[in-house]
């Protein structure tokens, strides 16, 4: 890890701690922010607390993202509470994830899961399965990864992201539109 | 030896200076701090008109694929980010953090914001066509279908568009001044935007100060008089076209009660066994709210509440009708509809029967249109957007086109996001087949300043849209209010140039 990279990752655990919002940067972008971003740019950042006990510093957890394109990508996290948080800490490139930044507003972090380890998370919410019902190639394993905590019990999992990522609110539908 | 030691830690030093993890982290800071990369003069130029999701979401892909591309935005506003900024309701802040990705993409050293130039007007589309290698039209749908019926010019008349940019101060809606004065509101339309109006109309204003709605549209609904919110559609409880979230938020509306005939239900619940899961969820809520009896809990509270809002289907407008004085609405006369076909196919028809409804608001929310901006592009006028194939616009190189304008306006904001990678993936396939030919060198930017210069007009940079954003979060903070939206252009003007 870089000095830059340390710094960046440094500031914004800062701003998350203090401010507690939303890691404020696209996970598909490749353009480093500045750290300094103003708490109000016209959205509200509170991250919907579903992740109650972080992993703490030392523990390291391997997630493997099967990319839209079938790349399988290798990572580790050893800070994070979402599967959304580490997309965007370890920078994956995957575009157009985590749009509404974890607020459960959107369903562009769809994931899909195997099914023991969807079994084995906790109950989906109301507001969760909104979100979901809106999620293109929904299936029976499948979770919004913002809420998906990160635990030693997940260690090694493979998540899956579901190729074109795209909310059923679309004209070309039958179904609800806009 | 330790010269020796000396010189070798320094070859690695270099060594490292030289590996391209570091070079590139060096040319992404200069991205970051803004400072000027020396693009290459046989770098594509690309031009986008309109500020809004797909004009952001079309330039970050561009950027992001490629380091020699080059990228304008121009917005008519000062303020950049369209309807994320006026037409997102203000109780729903957390859709509107995409603006914070738009923020990095607008500050990204090859690209760049010009608000407050109006595309057709300062400037024409056939002179960015020759500033610039490709021009992507993003501009978004800023007119609305309108009912077509008599009436429908009465005062108490208003366009789902206008109401709600009214409440989220967009300049040409600030004077709208709607009569809120009377006890019940019907909403034509059964989509999010028209549960967004019913939502704002009924919801308790304690909820709505705390938001960026405008101060004027606040004070308006604290005085307003509008107790009974009806969202009509011409079709059925199974082809409402609002989402479930949007739902669930009207039945969990503190102070509200759901109002609905149960006969407009029949046979509804029958079908649940045979829809799909999004479908299913929305119906069995929906029914929940309008049919099923509540629990003591909830038939108490609705009992204490003030305030009703139902759906009502199977109605479509037929007249606007007038009060004695012939200047306002008083009432709308609807036609009552039966269902014919089933599935997909599943059609209204009028039955001949007709209803006339009491009401002193009517907001038609029936959808949102694109217009022509330029007459060099070609418009497709009955379906209202710019013919295209895969958002390359059809017989015109170099002209390309994404969001609305380019799939007509439906659909959120991801929506828009991938629509608009999609057309960013064209612009680049056409420069690496060749088809779109970026070998000759454009003017860019410098092109188009010389031209707006010579016509008086000044654009508006992104760091001067943030002098706008301080002073109105700075306005809103005095009320605790994310911010204050300045609702003229005039002031915007004045206070970018400060």
């Amino acid at each position: 890890m870089s000095v830059a990279s340390a710094s960046i990752q440094f500031f914004t655990r800062l701003l998350r701690y203090r401010t507690k919002c939303a890691v404020p940067f696209h996970a598909a972008s490749r353009i480093l922010i500045s750290p300094y971003l103003p708490q109000v740019f016209g959205g509200n950042k509170v991250l919907l607390g579903t992740c109650a006990q972080p992993l703490r510093s030392e523990e390291k957890v391997t997630v493997y993202f099967i990319n839209r394109d079938g790349r399988k990508i290798t990572t580790s996290s050893a800070k994070g509470d979402s599967l959304l948080d580490l997309v965007v800490e370890q920078n994956l490139d995957i575009e157009g994830f985590g749009a509404c930044e974890g607020t459960l507003a959107c369903s562009t972090c769809h994931v899909i899961l195997d099914q023991k380890v969807y079994n084995q998370l906790g109950p989906i919410t109301d507001e969760e399965n909104d979100m979901l019902d809106l999620a293109f190639g929904l299936t029976d394993t499948s979770r919004l990864g913002c809420q998906v905590c990160l635990s030693r019990d997940l260690e090694g999992i493979t998540v899956r992201v579901p190729d074109r990522v795209n909310d059923m609110r679309r004209s070309d539908d039958a179904g609800p539109t806009l | 030896m330790s010269t020796h030691k000396a010189a070798l830690c320094k070859v690695q030093i270099l060594k490292l200076f030289l590996t391209s993890a570091r070079c590139g982290r060096i040319t992404r800071f200069h991205g970051v701090c803004g400072l000027s990369t020396s693009t290459p003069a046989s770098s594509a130029k690309v031009c986008i008109v309109g500020g809004g999701p797909a004009g952001f979401y079309t330039a970050q892909h561009l950027v992001k694929t490629r380091t020699d591309v080059q990228v304008d935005i121009y917005e008519r506003l000062p303020v950049p980010f369209g309807l994320v900024r006026f037409g997102v309701a203000p109780d729903h802040p957390e859709v509107k953090n995409v603006i914070n990705t738009f923020t990095q993409t607008a500050q990204h050293a090859r690209c760049s914001f010009h608000g407050n130039v109006r595309v057709g007007k300062d400037v024409t589309v056939e002179e960015l066509q020759e500033a610039y290698h490709a021009v992507v039209l993003s501009y978004g749908a800023e007119g609305n279908r309108t009912m077509g019926v008599p009436g429908e010019d009465l005062a108490g008349v208003y366009s789902a568009k206008d109401f709600v940019g009214w409440y989220n101060g967009l300049p040409r809606n600030s004077e709208l001044r709607p009569d809120l004065s009377c006890e019940t509101a019907v909403i034509l339309g059964q989509g999010n935007v028209a549960l967004d109006v019913a939502r704002i109309l009924l919801s308790p204003v304690d909820i709505l100060k705390k938001t960026d709605i405008t101060q004027h549209a606040l004070d308006a609904l604290a005085e307003s008089s509008v107790r009974r919110v009806l969202i009509v559609g011409r079709r059925g409880p199974l082809q409402v076209a609002c989402t479930i979230k949007e739902l669930r938020e009207m039945v969990n509306l503190p102070g509200t009660r759901p109002e609905m005939e149960a006969s407009e239900f029949e046979g509804i619940a029958e079908t649940l066994k045979s829809l799909a899961r999004p479908r299913k969820r929305l119906t069995e809520l929906l029914l929940k709210a309008a049919i099923e009896t509540p629990g003591e809990e909830e038939l108490e509270r609705r009992n204490r509440a003030e305030r009703a809002w139902g759906f009502r289907f199977l109605r479509k407008p037929l007249e606007v009708l007038p009060s004695t004085d012939l200047i306002r609405a008083a009432g709308i006369r609807l036609a009552v509809n039966r269902l014919e076909g089933d599935g997909e196919g599943v059609r209204a028809v009028a039955t001949g029967e007709v209803e006339d409804v009491e009401c002193g608001l009517v907001i038609s929310s029936i959808g949102y249109k694109s217009l022509l901006i330029d007459p060099a592009v070609p418009f497709d006028a009955r379906k209202a957007i710019i013919p295209n194939t895969m958002g390359r616009v059809q017989q015109t190189a170099g002209l390309y086109c994404s969001g609305w304008v380019k799939r007509g306006p439906t659909g959120v904001i991801a929506t828009t996001m991938n629509d608009s990678f999609d057309t960013a993936r064209t612009l680049l396939q056409d420069i690496g087949k060749g088809t779109l030919d970026v070998s000759t060198v454009k003017p860019g930017s410098q092109g188009v300043s010389t031209l707006l210069e010579k016509r008086g007009v000044k654009p508006v940079s992104f760091s001067d849209w943030e002098k706008i954003d301080s002073e109105e979060t700075r306005r809103g903070e005095i009320k605790g209010k994310p911010r204050e939206k300045m609702l003229d252009v005039g002031e915007m003007l004045q206070v970018a140039r400060a």
